[in-house]
């Protein structure tokens, strides 16, 4: 099989790190070859995050290159932005609707963009938008952001859902399983 | 089985696997978790330092004294553990001793990039270089074996995108954890001039058999495909060139110092055209250069950043590599302090007080960034002490005007000896202890001052105030950071004294205490929208319509921004009175 590039894109502290490890247990599953990076040194400090996933045959870089990645996760707008030239032609970004001001907006040197959804449009063919935190609020925590995404993603991907249900088994401590497998429906049948 | 494992949790399993019985290191962005993994192996006896040269020194002793060891740092971290590598290069090992070093190309968390492989050959020790996970297991294995067989330290050299991706990794059984038997031996362990002498012709010896270890070692290959094109390389650079040229010939190095000349120039002979691709420094390039081998690398490969497969296409494509061009003009988003940090209040004071600040390594680094632009300098671990010394050395007048910032975990790191200085050189220098209970950059790990162990085992706390006084400073002092004021006024007093002082900013890091403080909300009908609480730069703070907004979600009720408005517009549902 060519190797499918899945890129997780988002804010310090929004769960990235979470997903990546479900997703990663999801195409280990699979009996794939795999490769994650991972690029957290200061992931709790609010900054920009990215997850980079490979899984195929063979995989020798960790890293996706610009315009190779097939799907594209981002927890907040701006980040889907800042990263939609990864995605390929043909490929398909879910976006999660929810603005984080970055301190260089806070602090007035830079405005938000405006219409983000319409310039990602522009530049995608398949943009799924979905309001994840209102989701995670309505099974209980706005924390499940993160697996309700992966939810949304799996809507785009040619694995079985049971397989999403067993790596969320296999990753998400006991005591929130109920919750992510919640959340991981709300964003599944959307 | 196989598991996916990042590098540092491979390497973490080696040490288990190989019969590792004793690790230390110092926390240091992107190799923390080496030792954080291996405090889940009970049977190895492992550690937080003070700092790298201390982590290097218990792993000494504990070579010399029989047991297979491992230290772990980040790449500016050997700096500071240089000094003992570098003798112990002479007097060799007992048990097997490996070095992580975890270099940071790209400059992901760090200061620089220096390209740790030079150490190698300046301390005259073998070194392994893993280009994935599963060579990062095996090559602990094979660094502890070398170690002993050539009576050398041993330099395990990764980087980044090696300690921070995962791949699969076959999983053994642990080999027994046997700590051989110490015999005194000063010929061979006090290195004075007379030893040193003796051990500096074995040292050459020692090169000459490990330069036929590197012959004849299987993580030193060759992968014949086609020869017109053929490819020397090493570490994640490997995976980069297999990814944008499966159809060249490649000689993968596994092991890099010494290198191994024959393999090289036998390898150059049977290829047209030979690249020499590696991330950073041209390490290999000058030495494969200097055998009279004709190679293009650094002329055409980029020498700073990290590597790509598709840098590697472009640039043999005879494209200059461009950095990543946005597709959108996006406003960048750095790393922040985060809401109900304790660090907000100190450098919205020292901003309000127009000091200059000597500043160091840790969270607080981003007092520097805007709007607290509150930091003039920032060089290394411990600098911010002896620097304002040096500013008050060159221009005394400075002495009223500077302060030095530095966390709890790199005082005790590196700031005590500066502190003395300052004693001890007359100064009268000013020094904040910014004290949050952690080392929280790195993703807080216990430290001396703390109480806890890495294992998070109670243990004797490092009192702080009894320190600075133990060293001779008279003026210590600890105040709460959330008294704004009181914080204000003491320093205001203590840059005027001319005398040394010591204040200690004492209140733990917001992410790992639970906030039973209430939230905060602004009164619209107060707020006169003048953005005075933008000024403290909390992520928790928005405006629009000229009012400001605090985001329910993200407010942790420190209540800083409460004190900086000047118009009573933000509230609690109870009295702000600082938490103690």
């Amino acid at each position: 099989m060519k190797t499918h590039n899945i890129l997780l894109v988002g804010v310090g502290g929004q769960g990235t790190i979470l997903a990546s490890k479900i997703l990663a247990e999801v195409a280990t599953m699979q009996g794939h070859d795999v490769k994650m990076s991972e690029i957290h040194g200061m992931a709790q400090r609010g900054g920009s995050v990215v997850t980079q996933v490979r899984m195929g045959e063979k995989v020798y870089s960790p890293l996706i290159e610009e315009g190779d990645a097939d799907n594209i996760v981002a927890f907040e707008k701006l980040e889907a932005l800042r990263y939609v030239h990864y995605l390929r032609e043909g490929g398909s970004i879910v976006v999660n609707d929810q603005q984080i001001d970055p301190m260089t907006v806070i602090t007035g040197a830079h405005v938000y963009p405006p219409e983000v959804m319409e310039k990602l449009q522009e530049r995608a063919s398949d943009v799924l938008v979905i309001d994840a935190l209102q989701l995670a609020r309505e099974v209980g925590s706005i924390r499940a952001v993160n697996v309700v995404l992966l939810g949304a993603l799996a809507r785009k991907m040619d694995i079985t859902k049971e397989s999403w249900l067993e790596a969320i088994r296999r990753t998400v401590p006991a005591k929130f399983l109920a919750l992510n497998l919640q959340a991981f429906e709300a964003g599944y049948s959307g | 089985m196989k598991v996916l494992l990042t590098g540092n949790e491979a390497i973490a399993r080696g040490a288990y696997e190989f019969g590792v019985a004793v690790a230390a290191a110092y926390p240091g962005t992107p190799s923390t978790e080496i030792l954080e993994n291996i405090a889940q192996y009970r049977e190895i006896k492992s550690q937080w330092s003070p700092n790298e040269k201390v982590a290097m020194e218990v792993a000494v002793g504990a070579s010399i004294a029989g047991a297979r060891t491992l230290a772990a740092m980040k790449h500016v971290g050997v700096n500071v553990a240089a000094d003992p590598l570098f003798t112990l290069s002479y007097s060799g090992v007992n048990g097997g001793l490996v070095l992580v070093s975890a270099d940071d190309p790209g400059m992901h968390s760090s200061q620089n990039e220096q390209d740790n492989r030079y150490y190698a050959k300046f301390a005259k020790i073998p070194m392994f270089e893993p280009s994935d996970s599963q060579e990062a297991k095996d090559f602990v294995g094979l660094s502890l074996d070398v170690s002993e067989a050539y009576d050398v330290p041993v330099l395990l050299r990764s980087t980044t995108r090696i300690s921070h991706s995962k791949t699969l990794v076959e999983l053994n059984a642990a080999s027994e954890r046997l700590v051989k038997s110490y015999v005194k031996d000063i010929k061979k362990n006090v290195m004075i001039p007379g030893h040193a002498r003796l051990k500096r012709l074995h040292l050459e010896e020692r090169y000459k058999k490990l330069q036929e270890y590197s012959e004849t070692t299987p993580v030193n290959r060759v992968e014949w495909a086609d020869k017109k094109v053929g490819v020397i390389t090493s570490g994640i650079a490997y995976q980069y060139v297999k990814e944008a040229m499966p159809d060249a010939s490649i000689l993968k190095l596994g092991f890099t110092w010494p290198l191994p000349d024959k393999m090289i120039l036998d390898f150059a002979s049977r290829v047209e055209t030979l690249y020499v691709i590696e991330e950073n420094e041209p390490y290999l390039e000058e030495h494969i250069k200097a055998l009279g081998v004709v190679a293009t690398g650094k002329d055409i490969f980029p020498i700073t950043g990290e590597l790509s497969a598709r840098i590697i296409e472009r640039a043999i494509g005879g494209e200059t590599h461009l950095p990543g061009q946005l597709a959108e003009n996006v406003p960048m988003r750095p790393p922040v302090l985060c809401p109900g940090c304790p660090h907000r209040a100190v450098f919205y004071v020292l901003k309000q007080l127009k000091l200059h600040v000597t500043g160091d390594i840790g969270c607080y680094t981003l007092g520097a960034l805007s709007p607290l632009d509150s930091m003039d300098t920032t060089i290394c671990m411990g600098a911010s002490i002896p620097m304002a010394l040096g500013f008050e050395k060159a221009h005394p007048e400075l002495a009223e005007k500077t302060v030095a910032v530095i966390g709890d975990s790199t005082f005790i790191h590196s700031g005590i000896t500066g502190l003395i200085d300052i004693v001890y050189n007359h100064g009268t220098s000013t020094v904040l202890i910014l004290d949050n209970s952690t080392t929280a950059m790195t993703g807080h790990q216990e430290n001396p001052s703390t109480g806890k162990t890495l294992q998070k085992d109670p243990t004797t706390q490092v009192d702080m105030e009894a320190l600075c006084r133990a060293v001779g400073v008279k003026r210590v002092f600890t105040v709460d950071p959330f008294a704004m004021d009181e914080l204000k006024e003491l320093i205001k007093r203590e840059v005027a004294t001319r005398e040394p002082s010591v204040i200690i900013a004492k209140r733990p890091c917001a992410l790992i205490v639970k906030h039973e403080a209430p939230l905060l909300t602004i009164l619209h009908d107060n707020c006169v929208g003048c953005k005075m609480c933008m000024r403290v730069g909390c992520p928790a703070i928005s405006h629009g319509n000229k009012k400001s907004t605090i985001n329910a979600a993200l407010c942790i009720g420190c209540g800083v921004c409460a004190q900086v408005c000047k118009f009573s517009a933000i509230v609690g549902d109870i009295p702000l009175t600082p938490i103690s």
